[in-house]
């Protein structure tokens, strides 16, 4: 993890110079939506690696460019109506294969058996008019050669383990019958059906209450202990990213502000943004019921994107650094110590002081 | 919010108050013995043979410029809850006043005048937008189909509704698959406010929301409520937003309220069993405590299914405090401490309701090997305390060994496709 990734690299040139090591590498990554008020670039030049067996979190605030990056990494912009108005650039590297340019063929059959999504949406990535556990049992049977009645069984037990009541039952029923928690828990069986090498899991718990919230991410942490796999978790739930991260990705305007080990992040955290995060949580373990401090301000526009650092019109430390450099020089990822990377025009020594002196203080 | 720092041990009798002082505000809701039962048909003539028991008889009401929460694990009846009190779904039986008014069975069109003091924001943004019309016309639509015409103009009102909820101009002209998933819960949260409706049902409002803009919601339906005296009922199952956000608070389990109290009272002592675990469970974002389990109570054993309900109090199968009274008689839910209601018949924190029963049933026993250490102590602690006997209760409890037996398939009770339930969804709210 030591690219410094060039910017304005042409979008759409492929440059494998070399097969990374790494189990999941994106170098460079950019999808851009052209629209009628603009192009939107929703991710635009992000970079990132993953080890087997590891889980790396994705954080940052709405509309920054999670999804849209776990949906590239699955190869799904390409695909229908989506597919229309998408640029796409940079590389994917899954397990020695290159996903960006390869034939929408090559990405479906990957798709489901070595890489599998919990989508954001559940009704979006399910079928209204078939029943539940149709749904399940097609997923299994288009990657393992067995009966319908070998799948229904492997369906019920999916929807077992995420702890849906009397599954023999609830598999014959719609969507519709589900609440919201039991149909983010069907698709997540859905998407485990077929123990996934790679699986993207984005906001897996946002419906589900605690206690489900648990058993899912033991089941999550089951997959990875049973079969190596790696995870990537969108949340932006950081109780959920303590618990089960290795590694934090933070987004800023479809960008990496911050990355490193969790422990370190959360302890040391270096970007404005980051201290931003951390301070409007809503936390059960504080007595304080003021208001919650949001970042101010209002998300960048994607279209035009603020100059400089994106996060300057928001930024309560824009002016410290020299020069204006905020407003003019995009700051790239710079290493903070081993692994851990951020990127701000501030000096450290600055950084180190605002944090343990003005933010740590009032977290 | 000005609770006093109240003690467990609080001997004052256990005679019913009158509310809190800051609860004298009028009723705006009142919810009496609501049920909302679907049936389950089947073969070729659909029979109805069994009914899932979505919410089974419920009592509440909601003050004028209160934050109600309701809290419980999912599928417990909540979001059936809020579309029942908002008429969007018909009860099986019960009432719902709003403001002083019957509106149980008021028709469609009785209704359609409500619709704009009622509003709901829905659990699934994506399926309650409709995927051909843009965001400018989804969030103007209230204001066309009440025939309401905001100071400045439709377009300009809308603009500044989307800004409030933290999304731009930029985003007025395109569809809702062009947006995030946060992006799209707050257009739902923008065409609920838009005509400054007197009650908001939201059903998990913000859960899609990074806590940044979650704050930003947050604070904005709070100075609404300040402004314009809204009334919030929020279903979340967040504990540390509901907190946050909630004067008071509605636990449900299984279709029912199990407690019902004063927001800091619930947090600071729980008294249904059921919520104890439910707030224990909750993750703190901190890295080093992780994987400190024993401070939790991990709720084992099924959630027993809505079609047969456990006999008695419904928590019994899982409760690691379930006597014998417990699976015989349900208990009702009373005002045990002031501000504060629950059924139970040992609460925790409290006086035990039905001290004469002592006996643990086996399930509870189980239970008990995943009560987590810290809240094994302190049960210790509480035990000695009152001096009751129950760590003598070694006889063999009956077997509660009631295993639910719902007996048919569950088959597509009605046949309403996605699709049509968005245009009910979008019609009911834009009516
Ligand atoms: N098809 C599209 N056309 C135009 N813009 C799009 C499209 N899809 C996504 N966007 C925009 O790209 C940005 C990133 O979207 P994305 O769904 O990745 O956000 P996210 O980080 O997942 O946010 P959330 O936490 O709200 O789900 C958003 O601002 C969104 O409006
Ligand atoms: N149209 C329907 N037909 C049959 N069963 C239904 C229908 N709608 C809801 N149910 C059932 O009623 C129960 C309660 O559902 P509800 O959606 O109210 O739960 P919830 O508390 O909102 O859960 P969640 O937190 O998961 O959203 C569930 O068992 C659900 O399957
Ligand atoms: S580069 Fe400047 S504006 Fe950006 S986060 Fe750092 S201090 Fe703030
Ligand atoms: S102690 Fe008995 S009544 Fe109280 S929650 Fe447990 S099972 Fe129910
Ligand atoms: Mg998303
Ligand atoms: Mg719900």
């Amino acid at each position: 993890m030591t690219e410094l990734n060039k910017t304005g690299a042409a979008v759409g040139e492929p440059t494998a110079a070399h097969r990374p090591e790494a189990f999941l590498e994106v170098r460079d990554l950019k999808v851009h939506f052209p629209t009628d008020d603009g192009i939107v670039k929703s991710v635009d030049g992000l970079s990132f690696s993953l080890e087997k067996g590891k889980t790396l979190a994705i954080v940052g605030e709405s509309g920054s460019g999670k999804s849209v990056t776990s949906l590239a990494v699955m190869g799904l912009h390409r695909l229908g109506a989506r597919g229309k108005n998408v640029r796409m650039g940079g590389e994917i590297w899954l397990d020695g294969k290159e996903l960006v340019n390869a034939s929408p063929d090559e990405v479906r059959r990957l798709r489901g058996r070595e890489m599998a999504m919990i989508f954001q949406d559940p009704l979006s990535a399910m079928h209204p008019y078939y029943k539940i556990g149709d749904q399940i049992v097609e997923a299994y049977r288009v990657h393992n050669n067995v009966s319908k009645k070998v799948a229904r069984k492997r369906a019920i037990e999916m929807l077992d383990r995420v702890g849906i009541p009397e599954p023999a039952k609830r598999v014959d029923g719609y969507p519709h019958e589900f609440s919201g928690g039991m149909r983010q828990r069907a698709m997540i069986a859905m998407a485990l059906v077929n123990n996934p090498e790679l699986l993207i899991a984005d906001e897996p718990t946002t419906a589900l209450d605690v206690t489900v919230q648990a058993q899912i991410l033991d089941l999550i942490r089951d997959l990875q202990k049973e079969f190596g796999s790696a995870v990537i978790m969108i949340t932006h739930d950081l109780g959920v990213v303590a618990e089960i991260a290795d590694d934090v990705l933070v987004m800023y305007g479809g960008r990496c502000v911050e990355r490193g080990p969790a422990d370190e992040v959360f302890e040391q955290p270096q970007h404005p943004y980051t201290w931003g995060l951390l301070g409007s949580m809503p936390r059960i373990d504080r007595e304080t019921s003021e208001r919650l401090i949001p970042v101010k301000g209002s998300p960048p526009s994607l279209i035009n994107v603020p100059s400089g650092c994106a996060f300057h019109p928001r930024c309560p430390y824009a002016d410290l650094p020299k020069g204006n450099v905020t407003r003019t020089v995009r700051p790239e990822l710079q290493q903070v110590d081993g692994g851990h990377f951020s990127a701000c025009h501030l000096s450290p020594e600055d950084r180190t002081r605002i944090w343990t002196e003005e933010i740590a203080p009032k977290l | 919010m000005s609770e006093t720092n109240k003690t467990e041990s609080a001997p004052e009798a256990a005679i019913p108050h009158q509310a809190s002082a800051p609860g004298e505000r009028e009723v705006l809701l009142k919810v009496e013995g609501l049920q909302k039962h679907f049936p389950i048909k089947k073969g070729i003539l659909q029979r109805q043979v069994a009914a899932v028991k979505a919410v089974d008889g419920i009592d509440f009401e909601v003050r004028k410029g209160e934050t109600l929460g309701v809290v419980g694990e999912s599928g417990c009846g909540k979001s059936t809850m809020g579309r029942v009190i908002t008429r969007l779904q018909d009860p099986t039986g019960g009432s719902i006043h709003f403001e002083g008014q019957d509106i149980t069975k008021l028709s469609t069109g009785k209704m359609r005048p409500l619709r704009r003091d009622i509003q709901m924001i829905f659990q699934d943004p994506y399926g309650s937008l409709n995927p051909r019309h843009t965001i400018g016309s989804i969030v103007s639509a209230p204001f066309r189909l009440q025939g309401v015409e905001p100071e400045g103009g439709v377009k300009k009102e809308v603009q500044r509704l989307l800004e409030l909820v933290g999304l731009s101009p930029e985003h007025y002209n395109r569809y809702p698959h062009e947006f995030s998933g946060g992006q799209r819960q707050r257009i739902g949260i923008a065409r609920a406010l838009a005509l400054k409706p007197k009650l908001v049902v939201a059903d998990e409002p913000v859960s899609a929301l990074d806590v940044s803009i979650q704050a930003q919601v947050v604070n904005l339906m709070d100075d609404l409520q300040q402004e314009l005296g809204l009334t919030y009922v929020i279903i979340a199952h967040d504990l540390s937003v509901v907190r946050h956000v909630s004067d008071r608070v509605a636990v449900m389990y299984l279709g029912k309220i199990v407690e019902f109290a004063d927001s800091s009272k619930l947090y600071e002592s729980p008294m249904h069993p059921y919520t104890k675990a439910l707030m224990s469970a909750v993750p703190v974002p901190d890295p080093k405590r992780r994987g400190q389990k024993n401070e939790r109570i991990l709720l084992r054993g099924d959630v027993p299914s809505p079609i047969a309900p456990p006999s008695g109090c419904r928590f019994h199968t899982r409760c690691w405090k379930a006597t014998q009274i417990c699976k015989t008689t349900e208990p009702p839910l009373l005002e045990l401490r002031p501000g504060q209601r629950v059924a139970c018949h040992h609460p925790e924190n409290f006086a035990d309701q039905a001290p004469q029963d002592v006996v643990l049933l086996s399930a509870a026993k189980e239970a008990v090997d995943l009560v987590g250490s810290a809240v094994l102590a302190e049960e210790a602690k509480q035990a000695q305390a009152s001096a009751a006997a129950e760590t003598a209760s070694e006889e063999p409890a009956a077997a509660a060994e009631e295993t639910v037996t719902a007996e048919e398939t569950v088959s597509a009770e009605e046949t309403v496709s996605a699709e049509e339930t968005v245009a009910e969804n979008q019609e009911s709210t834009d009516k």
